[in-house]
């Protein structure tokens, strides 16, 4: 009998979007509110009567969130799974986990499944640390036996022993992480589905979690597991699936496929323009350009914005505003001190355009932002283009602790180590 | 079946773990375990899922049951409180303004208790059991598990509620000096009734709560309603001869009924068509209930 243990075929899966529409009449009637409001509530009506699902907006859209994608995995493989942000890696995991179902396509599975799509799932804060562990451990599906084999264990890799029976909510988050973290790492399934779970707690609790990753894998089970973290899939799985917008590009050795992942994240979104954005009446920013949207920490990055004026005016104080995307702000770049502003422009359009020589910066992913003065209009422009820093390709032999562990910047340092010599006095 | 002997003993071989545990994994998903997921396919194995599941189920209610009264003073007085202070309230409005006739010769304190312990057991397990699915709505979206754990141990940590609320009884029988009749010890066939009865409503409605949030308003309206549609606070023999059956189709009203006449002997008269009825309803929720709650189950994470 053949040894494959996931067998996927053609999975895809939509979803319903909702869309607003776009609200242009500067004045609303109260009539035309109600008009709207009534023909919504007699969608929504039909809907329920149809038994489908209700959707905000005035119009719904089928998203696939995944299309045709079908693969193999052995008994024993460590499968790493990459991509963009929503390409599909977090909704192949809740198929393959039997969170939601496919619209198309199927899987089979054999072998006793767990999933690990988040450390701490069903925690309650009320419980104390010695109840949660029973808890969480049933919810991932453990069995109370197998729970109480690895009690101690558990509380070990943790490092909560004087805290057991305190309730989680007075924890500390690192507490909490790590026994989080210790009952999952303590599931023992055939085959493991993980999403990016290791990304948690201090830099040494990192190095536990991914020396367990390894001696998982090294036990011979099947693996799936999903990580922004590059260094960390070549480490520890040799295949990878590459996903992009729902399909599967690639399906290969790790290195072969996060090579096609930074190849492709460079080629095929050069240039990328965004949507215009109006900042007053008269004045637009009709698009933004990024000479690259994933570069490595350091490289220079080319950015040019274009406006339309349709009456003139001025830009009394603009700076370029980068900031993660969890929304911390990192730099701006203040165009003052370039001695362009402030900047009369007339009718028609005109480019601003410049070159950040190195962003230094750790790998994820970055927005831009504006910050714009005019006679009429002060504020900032958020989200106007996306980047990505993309981990360089690890040429040491160790693995990188995750980007969020490393802070925001890379410092360029030199080292040496001095053996045996007494210290010169400075 | 030889084929899959010799695939367990491959497993076996590559995969080394302990032999305790390839014991359990065996007792637990039996030797040929093959999964399929496919757009609306039932689960095959969805009783067998539920039933290996049973100690997720034990630990979700056991959870429910000790957070419910963590930081209160007087903790599970509550559950002793409400429904004596409720029934003060009805003994009081029906029985002694109203003058409304209990059943035979039986306290009509007694006779409202008896009536309230099922409603409120009812009343709290459909509320909860309508709200546990979105209470709950890290672990529907997070991980797997056969989803109907979760409404029935909403309803089974109402059923605690409703036994430590049994000791009123218990007290206000001794208060009254009121001697239960042999009918008593039928009493658990209609505790399990009205389990039922609980658990089809919830089930249904913990469903179309997902779905459509409208639920979430409709049902304190149902419960605060139920309380005035339902035998609670009089006799269902004051209700005239000719509606008694149409009566009879408000499932608790058997339920009620049956806790009448178990707890206060001969003194309440048993309607029997109005029972079956009632059974017959009860049963109908609990088929619906769970068969919309299965129909929905797979897409409760995308919806939640």
């Amino acid at each position: 009998m053949s040894d494959i243990v996931i067998a996927a075929e053609n999975l895809s899966k939509s979803y319903l979007v909702g869309h607003q529409f776009a609200r242009r009449e500067r004045y609303t009637a109260l009539r035309d509110v109600i008009a709207r409001e009534i023909r919504t509530v007699a969608r929504k009506t039909v809907d329920v009567i149809r038994g489908r699902q209700i959707v905000q907006g005035d119009e719904a859209e089928e998203f696939w969130a995944l299309k045709d994608v079908s693969f193999e995995v052995q008994r024993g493989e460590a499968v790493g799974i990459i991509g963009r942000n929503g390409a599909g890696k977090s909704t192949l995991l809740k198929i393959l986990s039997r969170i939601t179902e496919p619209t198309e396509g199927r899987v089979r599975i054999r072998g006793r499944a767990a999933s690990l799509l988040e450390v701490g799932t069903g925690f309650h804060p009320e419980l104390t640390g010695r109840e949660n562990i029973y808890l969480n451990g049933a919810i991932l599906g453990m069995k109370r036996a197998e729970i109480i084999r690895k009690f101690d264990e558990i509380v070990a890799f943790a490092e909560v022993e004087r805290f057991l029976d305190t309730p989680v909510k007075r924890y500390s988050s690192g507490m909490y992480v790590r026994l989080a973290f210790a009952v999952a790492a303590h599931l023992e399934p055939e085959i493991l589905v993980v999403d990016e779970v290791l990304a948690v707690g201090d830099a040494e609790f990192q190095k536990k979690c991914l020396g367990k990753m390894s001696e998982v894998i090294g036990g011979g089970r099947t693996i799936l597991f999903v990580s922004h973290n590059m260094a960390a899939i070549e480490a520890l799985c040799p295949r990878c699936l590459y996903l992009a917008s729902g399909a599967l590009l690639e399906d290969s050795s790790s290195e072969a496929a996060i090579a096609a992942y930074l190849r492709l994240n460079r080629d095929s979104l050069r240039g990328v323009q965004s949507r215009p954005r109006v900042i007053q009446d008269g004045l637009l920013l009709k698009c933004t350009r990024l000479s690259t949207t994933a570069l490595h920490s350091g490289e220079p990055l080319d950015v040019e914005f274009e406006f339309r004026a349709d009456e003139p005016g001025q830009l009394r104080e603009c700076a370029v505003l980068v900031y993660s995307a969890k929304g911390m702000r990192l730099a701006i770049v203040d165009l003052r001190e370039c001695g362009v502003m402030p900047l009369r422009y007339g009718i028609g359009e005109f480019v601003i355009r410049m070159q950040i020589t190195s962003l230094p910066l750790v790998e994820g992913d970055l927005m831009l932002g504006l910050y714009l003065v005019t006679n009429q209009f002060v504020g900032n422009l958020l989200d106007v283009a996306e980047l990505t820093i993309v981990p360089s390709q690890s040429t040491a032999r160790f693995i990188p602790y995750p980007a969020d562990a490393r802070g925001l910047l890379v410092l360029n340092a030199t080292t040496s180590v001095v053996i045996g010599e007494p210290l010169a006095p400075a | 079946m030889p084929t899959v002997h010799t695939d367990l003993v491959e497993a076996a071989n590559v995969i080394p773990m302990r032999d305790e545990n390839q014991v359990l994994r065996e007792d637990v998903f039996g030797h040929d375990y093959e999964l399929i997921i496919e757009p609306g396919r039932a689960e095959r194995h969805y009783w067998r899922d539920l039933w290996q599941y049973r100690e997720l189920f034990q630990v979700l209610a056991s959870r429910d049951i000790s957070v419910r009264y963590k930081q209160t003073v007087i903790g599970a007085a509550w559950a002793l409180i409400r429904p004596f202070l409720t029934m003060v309230v009805f003994t009081v409005v029906f029985g002694k303004l109203a003058n409304l006739p209990s059943d035979g010769t039986a306290p009509y304190a007694l006779m409202v208790f008896a009536g309230m312990l099922p409603w409120s057991f009812f009343a709290a397990a459909v509320a909860d059991a309508s709200n546990s699915l979105i209470g709950n709505a890290n672990l529907i979206s997070k991980v797997y598990f056969p989803r109907l754990i979760v409404p029935i141990a909403a309803v089974m940590v109402a059923f605690v509620d409703f036994l430590i609320s049994f000791g009123i009884l218990v007290a206000l029988m001794i208060w009254y000096r009121f001697m239960p009749g042999w009918q008593i010890l039928l009493l658990p066939v209609f505790a399990g009734i009205a389990f039922m009865a609980s658990l089809g409503v919830g089930v249904w409605i913990t469903a179309l709560n997902v779905k459509y949030r409208d639920f979430r308003y409709v049902i304190p309206f149902i419960v605060q309603l139920g309380l005035y549609v339902s035998p609670v606070g009089f006799s269902s023999s004051i209700v005239p001869d000719q509606w008694r059956l149409v009566y009879s189709l408000n499932p608790m009203v058997g339920v009620i009924d049956g806790f009448r006449w178990c707890l206060l002997g001969g003194e309440s008269q048993f309607y029997l068509p109005g029972f079956c009825l009632s059974l017959a309803v009860t049963g109908f929720f609990l088929w619906l209930g769970i068969r919309q709650f299965r129909k929905m189950e797979r897409s409760f994470a995308d919806l939640i």
